[in-house]
């Protein structure tokens, strides 16, 4: 009986072809790609994300946005994996709404980054492979952007970028915004529709260099007044 | 269906990499850290805090994954706060160091990475507890990545009769080097110093002043060497 692996056909090479038993171990992860990004500003915060959602070379969806709106003054991008992305907000979404019977308030941003340390590390042996950053105003109606790692470590911070485009992202907001290894610059604070058109222009410059990174971008803008969104096209390719 | 059994193979890189140190003299405990925490390769923040207060007269260095040291002194404080209000009496900086131990014992063999100094002033009050179950009291630590380069510098210069300018002169000192040898350790440095009054904190200063400051000092000597060997 003829083996799959024995038969090589005609000038194949078939003696140099790994022909024992392989062992592909299950994975619980996939990585679906994305990049998130958040600015705090004087009186405003901005949380930004494209809307791709790919796995492996190939994208599933076009238009999957990824900042989920959690209160009237915060909003959270969720990028990794998307069925960990989709399941955290859940459980956010329902710890939320346990907090408001409870206490009868909302819970302010900070109380939200702190549940979400520790729902984050209350599975350190078998984490969410999720990267968050949360955006919204405190209680004093400031910015406020905290970044989280998907074991639940966090800090307060004033701009971030997170996913797939973030390595390439960070650098240009530390200089940009925080106006990092420049000399002789101005520090002018960062107005609303600055830092709108920066967003704007740091997600084109992802989408160009990260393959992960494209088809649309969703802005968040939240001030006193509520959120505004805004979606802008990127490249589709 | 079998259920997932063993340590689950992570897509991503946990946060390491660090050089924080403490040492007690005759004005207290000083402990000070670099604040970069970095992700095999990528910074992930170069702000961070690796000195932790845990009370208004202990303070903790954290080094290992990020993670793990932030919610550990973050139960550890809680568990100290408790024991206070039951019996009505602070814990000792010991008796913290022995709780934080037998905390992380049942965690031991798993992937749980915490190696933490605390620094506290009731009774001998420099303590090392790592999440491999050693607890050790001693009057000078280093620890993380850079910590051989630390102890170069600490080993040289401390000593009991320090100053306080002194003492923190030569633990910024330490960090400094640590910095520049250490790929995995940069940016800031923290000091914090506890006495019987509590925990204070000097402000956050950027290395990369000092580096240059160096360079010119440097620049000088050298012009004026030339100078003299010309002249």
């Amino acid at each position: 009986m003829l083996s799959a692996q024995g038969f090589g056909g005609p000038g194949k090479m078939k003696e140099y072809h790994y022909a024992g038993a392989v062992e592909h171990k299950f994975s619980p992860y996939a990585f679906n790609g994305g990049t998130v990004l958040a600015v705090a500003g004087e009186d405003f915060a901005i949380v930004a994300s494209d809307t791709r959602l790919s796995e492996g070379y190939s994208i599933h969806s076009r238009d999957s946005p990824k900042c989920y709106k959690l209160t009237d003054t915060t909003v959270i991008g969720c990028s990794g994996f998307h069925g960990d992305c989709l399941t955290l907000t859940k459980i956010i979404d329902a710890r939320l709404k346990m907090y408001k019977h409870s206490n009868n308030k909302t819970m302010t941003s900070g109380a939200i980054a702190a549940m979400l340390s520790t729902i984050l590390y209350s599975r350190r042996f078998f984490p969410y492979y999720v990267y968050n950053i949360i955006g919204g105003l405190d209680e004093e109606g400031k910015g406020a952007v905290y970044s989280f790692d998907p074991v639940g470590s966090y800090q307060r911070d004033t701009y971030k970028a997170g996913g797939s485009a973030s390595a390439m992202l960070q650098p240009l907001l530390d200089n940009q915004i925080g106006f990092k290894n420049m000399e002789g610059v101005q520090h002018l604070p960062l107005t609303q529709e600055k830092a709108v058109q920066l967003v704007k222009d740091v997600f084109i410059s992802a989408a160009e260099r990260d393959v992960y990174t494209g088809d649309a971008l969703r802005v968040c803008v939240i001030t006193k007044d509520g959120i505004n969104e805004q979606t802008i096209p990127l490249r589709k390719d | 269906m079998d259920p997932v059994v063993g340590p689950v193979p992570l897509p991503f890189p946990m946060a390491h990499g660090t050089t924080t140190l403490a040492f007690m003299f005759q004005g207290g405990v000083l402990a000070a850290a670099d604040t970069r925490s970095s992700c095999s390769g990528l910074v992930a923040c170069p702000a961070s805090q690796k000195i932790l207060p845990i009370h208004s007269h202990l303070v903790g260095t954290t080094s290992g994954t990020s993670a793990d040291c932030a919610l550990w002194k973050r139960i550890l404080s809680r568990e100290l706060r408790l024991y206070q209000l039951r019996y009505g009496r602070r814990l000792s900086t010991r008796g913290a160091a022995k709780l934080l131990s037998h905390m992380l014992h049942p965690f031991k063999g798993t992937e749980l990475c915490v190696a933490a100094t605390l620094c506290g002033f009731s009774g001998p009050s420099l303590f090392y507890v790592c999440s491999d179950g050693t607890r050790l009291e001693g009057s000078l630590f280093s620890v993380g990545s850079g910590s051989p380069y630390a102890y170069s510098i600490l080993d040289q210069g401390v000593r009991w009769g320090l100053t306080v300018e002194e003492a923190t002169s030569i633990a910024r000192e330490a960090v400094y080097r640590a910095t520049h040898r250490d790929a995995y350790s940069g940016n800031f440095v923290d000091v914090y110093h506890v006495t019987s009054k509590g925990w204070t904190r000097r402000t956050r200063e950027d290395l990369k002043e000092e580096y240059y400051r160096e360079k010119e000092k440097r620049r000088l000597e050298r012009e004026t060497r030339g100078t003299a060997l010309s002249g």
